[in-house]
Order: C-alpha cells, then sequence, then structure tokens
C-alpha cells in the first residue's frame, strides 16, 4: 500500500501540472462569474478541444481509438490536477466520454468509430442519453418507445425523459423496442440519433429546483438510417449494459464537509459558535469521517480497476453513500443556521449553495440508479442475497400489464 | 498509488484468519464464557509462536518489526473471530506505549517478554466516572511510588505488569508497575463482555518507574495508533455480522422464501457492508499514515474510529434482529459480537472526544491552506 505517486505517476503529474499552469487559466471560469447554457457548452467544448491537442482527451481510451492509451491512475491524476481550476465540464461533455464512446467504441463498427469517436474527443459533438421513459425508470428494460423498419430507416415513436442538455445536444444514444414479441429484454435495439432529426422535439423540465437541465424529448416518426444502429437488432441490452457497467467511480465533491463547519462556525450560538455544541461536531465529524472513507474507498476501486478487477457492485456504494450524506448534511447544515437559513441576506453566499445540495440530493439519490435499486446490487452481487422475485419472467413484452 | 493491502499481508491475514477459525470457534467461545475463564491461554502461546504478538515490537527487542498496517491486519482477523485474548491490552497498547515511551533498559527487558507471551501487560487509564482519559489522572506518582485506582482494567488480573496513565509532578505521564507486589490490589468486576474480564487497581504505594518518554503528546500518539487497531477489529467484527446475518437469512424460510430474498433484509445488510467497507477504508489509510504520513494520524485515527463504530453499532445490533428470537439465546452467535462492540465502543473513549479531534485537525488544516 502507499498513496503517493509513483515515479512514473510523478513524472506524469509534473507534465500534466505544466500543460494544465499553460493552457487551464484562459478557459477557467471565474469566480461568481454566470454563464447562460449555450455558453457553458461552448466554452466546455473549447476546453475539450485544448485538452484534445494537448493529448488528454482520451486518457484510459486505447490508442487505437485515438485516445492516450494511459492507465486509470493517470485519468485520476489528470482529474485531480484539473479539478485545481474552474473550468467549464459538463453532462454535455461527459456523456459523450462516458456513455457514448464506451458503447459505440465496444459494439459499434469500424465505419461509425471513425465518424464519432475523434469528433467527441475533440469536443465537436456533445451527446444525451435518451435511455428512461415515464414508465420506465429503474425498470429500464421496460421501454416502449417503438422503433419500426421501413426501407433503409428505422421509423421512431415514442417519448424519453430525464435527458440531460438534450436542448444543447448534438446526438443522442437511443434505446428503442423493436420487438415487442418477446421478453422484454430482449427486444431492445440501440441507437445513436442526431438530435436535429426532424421529429425529435425537446422540451424542458421545470424541476423542483427552479432550474431545467432535464428534458422530456418527444420523438414522433423520426427517421434514423439504419446504419446509425449500434450493435444488431436485438442488442440493446447489451449495449445499455456497456453503457451503465461504465465504472461510478469518480461521485461527490470533497471538502463539503470541511465547508459546513466552516458555517456552523461562522452562526453564533451562545457566547461561541454552532460548531462549538457536542453534537453538532459529533454528526459533522462522524459525515467528515464518511466522506474520507469515500476518497479512500474510490482509491481502493481504482487500484482494482489499474489490476484489470471489476470491482462490480462495490462501485455502487461510492454513489449511495454521497447522495444519502448530501442530503442528510445538507439538512443538518440547515437545521444548524436555524431560521437564517429559510431566506438569504445580501451579504450570505453559502446558504443558497446549502439549499441547492438539499434540493439536487433528491435528484441524485434517485438518477443513475436509485437508492434502492444500489441496495439490491449490493446484497445480490456482493453479499449473494436472493434475486427479487420478478412478474414479468419470460413473458412476452406485449403480454404484460 | 496503490491502495491495497499488499500480498504478505494478505497472506498473514489468511493464516491469523486459519488459525483462528481452528482454534477459536464460537462453541470454544461459548465453553471459555461458562468457565468463567479471563482468556484462552492456549491460544496466546499459539499467536506468539507464530510471531503475531511481536508483530510490531522493533526486531531488536524479539519482534518483528512489522508496520501498523501489519498489526491491522491481525486486528482485524482477532476481531472477527471475537477471541478472548489480551491482544489490545499487552501488544496494541502497552508495547507501543513502552516502544515509545521506555528508556532503552525499560524497553530490554519487557518487549521481549511481551512479543513472546511470557508476561500480559495491562493499559491502565480509564477512572471509573471521572472517565476514560481524565484531564488530571487521579492516580499520582511519586517517589517511586503510586497511589490511587484505575477502573476497569481490561486484562489484569492475568497481567504481571500495567502502564498506567498517572499524575506526576501535575503532568500526564506514564508508570511502569509490576503487578504482583504488596502495594498493589486487584479486584475483578462483573464485566459486561465476558470475554474480557475488567478489574479495578487500587495502587497504595506500589513500587514503579517512569516511561521518561511520556507526556501527554506522546500519550496523545499511542491512543491514536490504539484507535487505528481498534477500528482495524471492529471491521472484522462487522463484517462477520453482516455474513452471519446473511447466511441465517439465505437458509431461513419465511412465508415459503428464505428469509434473505425479502428488500427489508437485503437493503439493511448492503447498507452495513458498505458501512463497513467505508470504515475498512479509513482503517488502510490510518494504518498507512501511522507510519508514512504521522502529520495525518490525529485526523485519521479519529475518522477510522468514528467510521468502525458506525459500521459495528449497526452491523452488531441488526445482525441479531435478523435472527429474530433465536438471535437472543445463548446458543446463537450474536451476542458475542453485541456485547463486544460495547467494549471497543467505550475502551477508547467516547465519539464525542474523537469527533472532538477530528474538528479540531480539519480546521487546523483548513487555517494553514488558506
Amino acid at each position: 500500500m502507499d498513496f503517493n505517486d509513483t515515479k512514473d505517476e510523478a513524472a506524469f503529474r509534473a507534465e500534466v501540472r505544466a500543460w494544465l499552469a499553460a493552457q487551464a487559466p484562459k478557459h477557467a471560469i471565474a469566480p461568481g462569474q454566470v454563464l447562460s447554457d449555450a455558453e457553458q457548452v461552448a466554452r466546455g467544448k473549447a476546453w475539450q478541444r485544448e485538452k484534445y491537442d494537448g493529448g488528454y482527451a482520451g486518457i484510459t481510451l486505447p490508442k487505437t481509438l485515438g485516445g492516450r492509451g494511459g492507465t486509470i491512475i493517470e485519468a485520476v491524476v489528470f482529474d485531480e490536477e484539473e479539478g485545481r481550476y474552474h473550468l467549464p465540464k459538463g453532462p454535455y461533455i461527459g456523456i459523450g466520454l462516458g456513455m457514448a464512446l464506451p458503447v459505440i467504441g465496444k459494439h459499434g463498427t469500424p465505419k461509425q468509430i471513425e465518424r464519432f469517436v475523434d469528433a467527441t474527443l475533440k469536443g465537436e459533438l456533445t451527446w444525451c442519453q435518451l435511455f428512461s421513459e415515464p414508465s420506465a425508470g429503474s425498470d429500464l428494460a421496460a421501454v416502449r418507445t417503438r422503433a419500426v423498419k421501413d426501407g433503409d430507416d428505422w421509423v421512431v415513436n415514442g417519448q424519453k425523459v430525464w435527458s440531460s442538455w438534450a436542448h444543447h445536444s448534438d446526438w443522442g444514444i437511443l434505446v428503442v423496442r423493436t420487438d415487442p414479441g418477446v421478453v422484454k429484454h430482449k427486444g431492445l435495439t440501440f441507437f445513436v440519433v442526431d438530435m436535429k432529426s426532424p421529429g425529435i422535439e425537446v422540451r424542458p423540465i421545470r424541476q423542483i429546483s427552479g432550474a431545467s437541465d432535464f428534458n422530456e424529448t418527444f420523438l414522433t416518426d423520426v427517421r434514423i438510417p439504419e446504419t446509425d444502429m449500434i450493435g444488431g437488432v436485438g442488442e440493446g441490452w447489451a449495449c445499455c449494459m456497456t453503457v451503465l457497467m461504465g465504472e461510478r467511480l469518480n461521485q461527490g465533491e470533497e471538502g463539503k464537509i470541511a465547508s459546513l463547519m466552516d458555517y456552523a462556525a461562522d452562526t453564533p450560538a451562545g457566547a461561541g459558535t454552532q460548531l462549538d455544541d457536542a453534537s453538532v461536531k459529533l454528526a459533522l465529524a462522524t459525515a467528515y469521517a464518511e466522506e474520507q472513507a469515500q476518497n479512500y474507498l474510490q482509491a481502493r476501486l481504482r487500484t482494482m480497476v489499474s489490476r484489470g478487477e471489476s470491482p462490480g457492485a462495490l462501485a455502487a456504494m461510492m454513489k449511495l453513500s454521497y447522495a444519502s450524506r448530501l442530503q442528510k448534511t445538507s439538512a443538518l447544515a440547515m437545521e444548524i443556521r436555524g431560521a437564517g437559513a429559510l431566506a438569504i441576506e445580501a451579504d450570505d453566499s453559502v446558504t443558497g449553495e446549502i439549499w441547492h445540495d438539499y434540493i439536487w440530493a433528491s435528484a441524485l439519490r434517485i438518477a443513475g440508479g436509485a437508492d434502492e435499486v444500489l441496495r439490491n446490487q449490493i446484497a445480490e452481487r456482493v453479499l449473494g442475497m436472493p434475486g427479487e422475485m420478478r412478474a414479468d419472467k419470460g413473458v412476452p413484452f406485449s403480454e404484460l400489464k | 498509488m496503490n491502495f491495497d493491502l499488499s500480498d504478505e499481508q494478505k497472506m498473514l491475514a489468511e493464516q491469523a484468519r486459519g488459525l483462528l477459525a481452528e482454534r477459536a470457534p464460537y462453541d470454544r467461545l461459548r465453553e471459555l464464557v461458562d468457565a468463567g475463564a479471563e482468556w484462552d491461554e492456549p491460544l496466546w502461546r499459539e499467536l506468539a509462536e507464530m510471531g503475531f504478538l511481536g508483530a510490531r515490537i522493533p526486531e531488536a527487542y524479539g519482534g518483528l518489526g512489522l508496520a501498523d498496517l501489519d498489526l491491522g491486519v491481525i486486528s482485524e482477523e482477532l476481531g472477527r473471530a471475537n477471541c478472548a485474548l489480551p491482544f489490545f491490552s499487552s501488544i496494541v497498547c502497552a508495547a507501543d506505549a513502552l516502544a515509545v515511551a521506555g528508556s532503552e533498559a525499560q524497553k530490554a527487558v519487557w518487549l521481549p517478554l511481551l512479543a513472546s507471551g511470557e508476561v500480559v501487560a495491562a493499559f491502565a487509564n480509564a477512572e471509573g466516572k471521572t472517565g476514560w482519559r481524565p484531564a488530571k489522572p487521579g492516580v499520582r506518582f511519586a517517589g517511586g511510588e503510586l497511589i490511587g485506582t484505575k477502573t476497569p482494567v481490561a486484562d489484569a488480573g492475568i497481567a504481571g505488569v500495567a502502564i498506567v496513565v498517572c499524575a506526576h509532578n501535575g503532568r500526564e505521564t506514564l508508570a511502569l508497575v509490576k503487578l504482583d507486589q504488596a502495594g498493589v490490589t486487584r479486584t475483578r468486576l462483573d464485566s459486561f463482555d465476558a470475554l474480557r474480564a475488567h478489574y479495578r487497581i487500587d495502587f497504595d504505594g506500589a513500587k514503579a518507574e517512569l516511561l521518561d518518554g511520556a507526556d501527554s503528546d506522546v500519550i496523545d500518539g499511542v491512543l491514536n495508533r490504539a484507535a487505528v487497531q481498534a477500528a482495524f477489529e471492529a471491521v472484522g467484527a462487522a463484517e462477520a455480522c453482516v455474513h452471519m446475518g446473511r447466511d441465517y437469512t439465505m437458509e431461513r424460510q419465511m412465508f415459503g422464501r428464505p428469509l434473505a430474498s425479502y428488500q427489508a433484509i437485503k437493503h439493511k445488510l448492503a447498507d452495513i457492508l458498505m458501512a463497513t467497507e467505508l470504515a475498512r477504508s479509513n482503517a488502510y489509510y490510518a494504518g498507512w499514515a501511522a507510519n508514512e504520513a504521522p502529520d495525518d494520524l490525529p485526523l485519521a485515527a479519529a475518522a477510522a474510529r468514528l467510521s468502525s463504530l458506525e459500521a459495528f453499532g449497526a452491523a452488531a445490533r441488526e445482525n441479531l434482529q435478523v435472527h429474530g428470537g433465536i438471535g437472543y439465546t445463548f446458543e446463537a452467535n450474536c451476542h458475542f459480537y453485541y456485547r463486544r462492540e460495547r467494549t471497543l465502543a467505550l475502551t477508547l473513549g467516547p465519539k464525542g472526544y474523537w469527533a472532538d479531534q477530528l474538528v479540531t485537525a480539519v480546521r487546523a488544516q483548513d487555517g494553514e491552506a488558506a
């Protein structure tokens, strides 16, 4: 066990630092600067292009796919160093790199790889994910959006939901039902779709936060050429698994709890502050211990990955732990401040962030694997406990209620 | 970066686990409880022969000179097996105190005896209601003698010597005292954990000697390293509880299916496993930091302690719960952990002490960064 960089890692870190020092400042978002969605995407694309030119766009991606062919630890080192700057990064870049590239790289034809991979690495193409539907969330294989073959095209009709940044994406990764006559997992097929295709309508969802990061996407007689099918007909579920098994090793922000300690210390109580209160101290210390533990668990999982081992459902712990902690501790922070946390005074720059975390945590506990789904995964795959009883087992999709 | 145990450490764990599974199964623990035994002496002898007791003791004093992380691997297995052994008292606390604060002569006399298991040492810190580490110890050292009362002290009945947290010239320090002498009275107390016997020790002018290197900072270090070992012990025990709960509920049928197939049970055990893996991650880091990044130790030890107690607390209680009524019987094995959890939780002081230490360390770190 060694927490320090090896010689090679240290050399890579020095190289990355020097490169970032030269390139990152001109892309960084100034403190307090608020960007429109369109500006964020434009700046995100520019930063991605800069990384591409520097050879850092796809660190772990094989060289044959245009990546660097580096190790997962190098990717970690780059993330750590990149994290020292406030750079424009978001789902509009992350979905392409983390979801679209792996599935195209694994299941795509050489032609598809040539067409999409390099452009995505360069930041020229942004992606959204068209998976969930109003009746298919945790039970993703229940999707109802249909695709029917018509000549060289497939014609798609249906509705997708929770597609982040779809309104600013160039392309989408899409899973649809092509055969309702077989059991639900087997009747699915995977496509990439140009978001400017006729028949696609993206409507922002008004969220409880007041923002609209997510969308409903309606597909009406959208024609997708068969050349944009990823994998074969009926192989949609395998493609989805490739996307969803993408290691969930990056989860959460560090330093959250230390900033809540500052918040408590900035809240007077008696002769001292709320941070002097033993129960506050214990609650925040316990949360801090958990946050630290999550960093070290992440380091353990990365070590496994770097050896070619799969952490499997252990990785589910990363999000499960982060989302609940974010919700509990931001609620606690509001209690620590008391009634003063119910409205923001002009000189208060912190309470708004805590509101944001509390509201966002409710989405985070659902998105990308709901708490309950992740607990099932851990119980079944790590502890070997029995799977859920499935009423739809062996039943063709068309006969399901 | 490589954040995993080495092959040697994994082998050490396997070796310890194998031995303990064979020699200290739950029936053996029941036998010891029934006999009112203070420890599993034959097992102690075996651990000594295999070198486990001397693992962290320097080679110059009859040990193997291994690191805190190596010792942690052993602590984890002892926690898993829930043994009746004075390992924590004698090896984790007392031997460490001697190694860091003892004179050359003290180390030369005592460390080989502790490493070989010939002598057991107790570590006497608590003073009843005054707490596990009184700001001003009531036990005083003056003129080569100790006066006052330490209670409860684990494993004092089988110990030949004790390291005593005491006051000298108004300062907290450590003294070494042989227990088999006229000025020492040991009284066995009714102990919550039947596998760890606690004593009251009255010192009435007992002949003693100071560990000259000891002061509050040195004692902090001993307690921090002890907290790391206790965290490993708790992680091993918590994992044993999760597996016991899983195994039982897989077998137990209820309403026509395994109890383990209900989400109420699956989710509970998944949460506790997660808490255990988080705690293990903190324990690994703290074990590593104890030797490799000692400035981080106060923070890392406090974090390891807090998260290990979270995990083991839930594991010990919920393991018994998922067993249902059978869990409340002496014949089931849940109770060993249910009691040991309280021992681990209280031996090194309340969570509040460690929360305080953690917050202080975080604030100091932030101050430096700012």
